[in-house]
């Protein structure tokens, strides 16, 4: 079996999405991004899409349509076609969601996955960067240190999404005293606990729709029981990968919506008596984003197939972000240059793309498939 | 439903492939790459298993496309094909030109013969002559002319950078029909070697891929049976180039399969040698860590990841039945930009072991560049690209 078409499931996701992203995402992106806000009431209608109940099993509440990561990744890159944060707001509950039902013990789940089969939305979030030039997901700075049956956190982690209404969020700590790229463990922790404290809004260059926090822990003690799957850990590699997969998806989103969007700009923009698209100058820098996005979307297909069969993610998942990464900022950028002076005015949703499409080559663990 | 498992089928043309390309082709190289237009006996053996492959292939080729009804999961001749490709080219790129029964010709034939044809040149070995000394890309100003003259046609005219000229035993060949109606009246012809007014006037000399020979044929009064036209006989103004331009879509593919196997062959030696000095790739270290040559490598590795998905693809659509035109050109677009892109900074990054003729990367640097070149070049892709996603024909973006 080998081969490049979408089955029937994958083509009612796109559709649906597409749909989603074009009516309830595309008017309102520019808004919530001069607004620095998100209103609930969009948080209230991506949830009645079934992004998070969908996947949780019968068992804890939800529809158990299962998941497939080619299936999320299909979903994200249409909701990131959208809008990117809005995308990443709405899909912020299975940063919580998909790691606690994938790896977490039994306790843990049905402790924590009812809570997300509701009718209205829940959001739960995850922490992995912090905020340094030399961050690597695996030498993690924040530690915990066991002490009896509790574990202790100390330290910081940014542009966590999402966590101003997250009630419980998955924290990424080194265990104290463990060599470099080893013992990096999950807790779940709940607002509420002693020792947490969640900064105001962060503010970044683009994203700004997305409301994204600093999380300061001050030995913030948490239970054992806590501890992502339990005394045997869980895979941090999967994790990692299934984020950068995601993120990959996200940026060829982005990188569509741009292409499509000049695409139509350079075709009705008159200049010298002719649509600028008839001059090679500008075909070509289309062509080049046609090319591009199929390539980045291929390789992140690919990913994501290799996720669903279990196989190691570590050379696939970093492939495929950097690629995607990489080339929808450049697609971004060109898309200011097809728009000319007009790709800077905030009339345009170009100029938009251009400030959110830098962050991917930062992003780590910020939505999941 | 998406699927990356690799099909047996595709597992055990490439290892084969493979080995034979490592064990044949490597070692003879150097010597071929020096004394250009020695044929190159070594590949005899090599070609005869090649040559049953390719029968074999070849005709379920000629069968799938009667095959109307769009399929799924059908691994065909186009698939097969490149994958090969991608192995020989790994192996040698002048030597994988200069085997026997590899024409370019046969492609056209496969995509546009008759039965009746397919049974007379199908197994033959034969070249594909377009390039005249006065055009290139721009293939609608062909001069050659085909009178036709009772049964039979009589050509006349010159082509130039035949790939396999010399030792082919047959030459397709575009001439126009009636030059006053443009490129409608372009069709394609096979010429068997010994045909009287046919003959191979002069062999070029190249920068690369030496081991395979380029030749300039000239035509005079040379007459062919009028059924040696592929296609149709009419000029259809409507379809203009259609008829011709429909095997571009098997062979640009082939071509960029060709590029990703140069490229990977040179990038799998670069990695090796910096491996021995101790510089290992990681992949998702802090940027802070990463040298220059580890982000150059990893750079690479996803471009040549990216060149293989988009040569799979336009493969996969022609074996199951999906027109392929754009997905074509941009495979041929992606890996002939990148496949050079790579070689070169291979070269580069390993200095003078780089421009040595002591290895074969600096060889792989010259051979590699033309696959930007024929079949389309760069620009032409680019063009074809823009057009389809503009929805333009030639007359908004030429």
């Amino acid at each position: 079996m080998s081969t490049f078409s979408l089955d029937e499931d994958q083509r009612q996701i796109k559709d649906a999405m597409g749909k989603f992203a074009a009516e309830e995402m595309r008017p309102i992106a520019r808004d919530c991004d001069e607004e620095l806000n998100i209103p609930d009431d969009f948080l209230d209608k991506s949830w009645e899409l079934g992004i998070v109940t969908n996947v949780i099993p019968e068992k804890y509440g939800g529809y158990e349509f299962g998941r497939s990561v080619l299936n999320n990744t299909i979903l994200t890159e249409e909701l990131a076609y959208g809008d990117l944060s809005l995308a990443m707001a709405a899909l912020a509950p299975n940063l919580f969601v998909l790691p606690v039902m994938e790896m977490g013990t039994d306790e843990q789940k049905e402790r924590f996955l009812p809570e997300f089969c509701g009718l209205s939305a829940k959001v739960g979030s995850l922490a992995i960067l912090e905020y340094s030039i030399a961050f690597d997901v695996s030498e993690i700075k924040t530690r915990a240190t066991r002490s009896g049956n509790q574990y202790i956190l100390n330290g910081q982690k940014c542009l966590v999404p999402m966590a101003d209404k997250a009630e419980e969020f998955l924290v990424v700590a080194r265990a104290s005293g463990a060599a470099a790229g080893t013992g990096i463990d999950a807790f779940i922790v709940e607002k509420t606990m002693p020792g947490i404290e969640v900064s105001e809004k962060e503010k970044h260059m683009g994203l700004n729709a997305l409301s994204t926090h600093t999380l300061i822990f001050e030995d913030c003690k948490v239970s054992a029981d806590n501890r992502l799957g339990g005394e045997g850990g869980f895979d941090y590699n999967r994790l990692v990968g299934c984020c950068r997969i995601a993120l990959a998806a996200a940026a060829v989103g982005l990188a569509g919506a741009v292409k499509d969007y000049c695409v139509d700009y350079a075709r009705e923009r008159i200049a010298f008596g002719q649509p600028i698209a008839t001059r090679q100058s500008i075909a070509f820098m289309l062509a080049d984003m046609a090319i591009e996005i199929d390539g980045a979307r291929l390789l992140n297909y690919k990913a994501a197939w290799n996720a669903d069969q279990n196989y190691d993610l570590v050379r696939i998942a970093y492939l495929s972000k950097k690629y995607a990464s990489k080339w929808a900022f450049t697609i971004a950028d060109n898309g200011v240059s097809i728009l000319g002076g007009h790709g800077l005015i905030r009339e345009h949703p170009v100029e938009m793309w251009f400030r959110n499409a830098r962050a991917f080559s930062m992003l780590e663990g910020m939505i999941i498939v | 439903m998406i699927s990356f498992e690799t099909p047996e089928i595709l597992i055990q043309v490439k290892t084969m492939l493979h080995d034979m390309a490592r064990d044949i082709m490597r070692p003879i190289a150097r010597y071929y790459d020096e004394h250009e237009h020695e044929e190159a006996g070594e590949l005899r053996a090599f070609a005869a298993i090649r040559q049953a492959g390719k029968r074999r292939k070849s005709k379920d080729a000629h069968k799938e496309k009667k095959e109307k009804k769009p399929t799924e999961d059908r691994i065909g001749a186009n698939r097969i094909s490149v994958a090969g490709a991608e192995e020989l080219a790994w192996g040698d790129m002048g030597l994988m030109l200069a085997m026997p029964g590899n024409g370019l010709g046969n492609a056209a034939i496969d995509a546009v013969a008759t039965d009746e044809q397919y049974e007379r040149f199908g197994s033959k070995y034969c070249a594909m002559a377009i390039t005249e000394p006065g055009c290139g890309s721009d293939a609608s100003a062909i001069t050659m002319t085909a009178v036709l003259d009772g049964d039979e046609y009589v050509l006349n005219g010159e082509k130039i950078f035949v790939t396999d000229g010399q030792r082919s035993e047959a030459v397709v060949v575009w001439a126009t029909i009636d030059k006053s109606q443009g490129r409608a009246a372009i069709k394609s012809f096979v010429v068997e070697k010994g045909t009287p007014g046919f003959r191979v006037e002069k062999l070029e000399k190249k920068c690369g891929i030496r081991a395979s020979d380029t030749a300039t044929l000239v035509f005079e009064d040379c007459r062919i049976p009028r059924d040696n036209l592929l296609g149709d006989p009419e000029i259809k103004p409507e379809e203009g180039f259609k008829g011709v331009m429909k095997t571009f879509d098997n062979t640009r593919p082939l071509v960029a399969a060709m590029a990703l196997g140069c490229a990977r062959a040179a990038y799998e030696f670069t990695r090796e040698v910096f491996e021995k000095e101790g510089i290992r790739v990681a992949y998702g270290r802090a940027r802070i860590k990463q040298s220059a040559v580890e982000r150059n490598l990893l750079w690479m590795e996803a471009n040549l990841e990216v060149m293989l998905l988009l040569v799979e693809r336009a493969a996969w659509m022609t074996d199951n039945g999906y027109p392929n035109n754009l997905e074509a050109s941009m495979s041929k677009a992606k890996a002939g930009k990148y496949g050079n892109l790579i070689v070169q900074k291979c070269v580069e990054l390993l200095g003078p072991l780089g421009y040595s003729q002591e290895y074969l990367v600096e060889k792989w640097m010259r051979d590699n560049k033309v696959n930007d070149i024929y079949e389309g070049t760069q620009q032409i892709q680019m063009l074809v690209i823009a057009r389809r996603i503009l929805g333009y024909g030639r007359d908004m973006l030429s």
